[in-house]
């Protein structure tokens, strides 16, 4: 038989190794494919290959694919994000004098009061004249999207009291040392790595902002997923895959090392291993403190594309000044997740299939059973920090509030 | 016509600049360190910004120039979408661009394209290089090998090669393969070559 050739551009990062397994442990030449992986160095590049020809999928930041459908700074090309990669699993790390002003070095603090602390001396310093300057990894980043959330509703005022900038992961621990800024949100092993070379201690995670908020995707070119929808199933099972080989404790450190290759991350198996087991090192010196579902690759249908998080992302969006709200921009953004193409590829297997598109997101407040199509699902807690939840029905009400 | 070469190989931007260079284009700057990227570009102020694909900064460097509120903001080639396969060959030739917006297109064009053409020459070149040191480490080893079957065997340096020659195509391998293998016995037997 022969193999359907995929070629999946994608970054290095742990969030990258649904595909990269579903490659070296074997599992999408199972499903009859051969998968090629064309590591970048930035989104841009990771795009342009997906949009002008080189790749056929890619590993990629959730709200870069809205963008990209939306045309925010290319012409507009409509993507389709068939399956999510992975919720949660960034970091933010900020250089240790200021880790020191907020809280003490090792110790996770509840967003609550990190928030509040942290929005004191951004005020503080914005005063002075001496704005504090965090680093994202993309304008259109769910780290940005999420460090802003959680400064906003610490009480930031995020246009005028602090910088954003943008740092490529592998620069963060660089930029850290050489105080080109102050903080970082970024994904792993960038966080551990600054850590390990003591220019920053990390003193909240993504999942304590929002739980089970959506991070990397796989996006293609809708017309591309409509065209041959067959071998993007076979893909996307081969992924799911994939994601419970990475949660298998037993293949932990397997893992790790595969990942650590030149070809992948070229870093250290053990800086690795601590996003995939949950176990992360704060501070340097300290002992790793178990962070349960810093990342979350599998379990609960974490892969099933919710519009509603598409959704929460526009939203986003539009109070970042990123776009300018209106309702054909809102249903393209919720277009750009496509549960029907996950739906199709898991039709007839033991994947469980939630039944509903969209969901109250932050609305689950203790593990709840949920309506299916196929098999039983449980939901565990979705919560933000701050308490609040997003009805994707309602967005001129959330934006209005916030 | 000012233009920025940013790149991360010194050797690569060198041979994009002779080439501006050598069409008249000699309003050239070159930009290799990533520190201070965004304010050096800022203030040479370029009309073109021609940057390596692979080169980390890209994202940096699109972000600063959706916040410039300079008049005279770059904007990514691709937003030209008129020509569908010059940009393709752009992307492959491993070359991305950024035009400040008003920027005529047919003055844009033939720098594009010089610029694809130098790198297209660029990697053939590395290719080249690669491949010439990889010959180069084969002959070494094979050298190697049959310095160790003359000492083992007590044969001269054709009968030594001869024997690599035929073990190769007994076993279906290159000779540099077989002597690869020969060299890393020997050092695992105690050889003192």
């Amino acid at each position: 038989m022969s193999l359907d050739h995929f070629r999946i551009g994608f970054l290095p990062l742990v969030d990258a190794a649904l595909p990269i397994l579903a490659r070296e442990l074997g599992l999408a030449e199972a499903e009859g494919i051969d998968l090629e992986l064309v590591r970048d160095m930035s989104w841009a590049t990771v795009r342009d290959r997906l949009i002008y020809g080189g790749t056929d999928a890619a590993h990629l930041v959730a709200p870069l694919a809205i963008a990209t459908t939306l045309g925010l700074d290319r012409p507009p090309v409509a993507m389709a994000v068939p399956f999510v990669l992975g919720l949660n699993g960034n970091a933010v790390t900020l250089a240790p004098a200021l880790a020191e002003a907020v809280c003490t070095p090792g110790e996770l603090l509840d967003s609550v009061t990190l928030g509040q602390r942290l929005a004191a001396l951004i005020a503080l310093r914005a005063r002075e004249g001496a704005k504090l300057r965090f680093g994202v990894v993309h304008r259109y980043s769910s780290h940005n999207y999420m460090l802003q959330y959680w400064l906003r509703g610490s009480g930031v005022d995020v246009a005028r009291d602090v910088e954003i900038v943008t740092i490529a992961p592998p620069f963060a621990a660089e930029a850290l040392g050489m105080r080109e800024i102050d903080g970082i949100c970024v994904g792993e092993p960038w966080n551990s790595v600054a850590v390990e070379r003591g220019v920053g201690v990390i003193v909240n995670v993504t999942s304590h902002i929002w739980l089970r908020g959506v991070e990397k995707v796989l996006a293609m070119q809708a017309t591309r997923a409509d065209a041959e929808p067959e071998p993007v199933h076979r893909l996307i099972r081969a992924l799911h895959k994939a994601g419970e080989a990475f949660i298998d404790p037993a293949r932990f450190s397997a893992n790790a090392t595969i990942l650590a290759r030149a070809d992948y991350l070229d870093g250290s198996a053990d800086l690795i291993e601590r996003a995939i087991s949950d176990r992360i090192t704060l501070a340097a010196g300290h002992e790793p403190l178990h962070i349960p579902d810093f990342m979350f690759q599998h379990r609960e249908a974490a892969n099933f594309p919710w519009a509603s998080q598409a959704a929460w992302l526009y939203a986003q969006m539009v109070r970042a000044g990123h776009v300018a709200k209106s309702d054909d921009g809102y249903r393209a953004a919720q277009q750009v997740f496509r549960p029907d193409i996950y739906r199709a590829a898991f039709a007839g297997t033991d994947v469980p299939l939630p039944g509903a598109s969209a969901k109250l997101e932050g609305g689950i407040s203790e593990t709840t059973g949920v309506g299916t199509v196929q098999g039983r699902l449980l939901l565990g807690p979705d919560r933000f920090f701050d308490g609040r939840a997003f009805d994707p029905d309602a967005l001129d009400a959330y934006l209005a509030e916030s | 016509m000012r233009i920025a070469v940013v790149d991360t190989s010194a050797a690569r931007a060198a041979v994009i600049e002779e080439g501006l260079r050598e069409a008249g284009l000699t309003d050239l700057h070159i930009f290799l360190e990533r520190h201070g990227l965004a304010a050096s570009l800022e203030a040479c102020s370029p009309d073109v910004v021609l940057m390596n694909l692979e080169n980390p900064s890209r994202d940096m460097l699109e972000e600063t120039f959706a916040l410039s509120r300079a008049l005279a903001r770059p904007i990514a080639m691709f937003v030209d979408q008129s020509d569908e396969s010059a940009i393709a060959e752009a992307v492959d030739a491993g070359i991305s661009a950024y035009v400040v917006d008003g920027l005529r297109k047919e003055r844009i064009k033939p720098v594009l394209d010089l610029a694809v053409r130098r790198f297209q020459a660029f990697n053939r070149l590395q290719t080249e290089l690669a491949e010439a040191r990889s010959q180069l480490a084969e002959r070494k080893s094979i050298d190697k090998a049959k310095l160790i079957l003359m000492k083992k065997r007590g044969i001269s340096e054709p009968e030594a090669y001869k024997l690599l020659r035929s073990h190769a195509m007994q076993t279906n391998r290159r000779v540099a393969e077989v002597a690869d293998s020969i060299i890393t016995a020997e050092s695992l037997l105690g050889g003192d070559l």
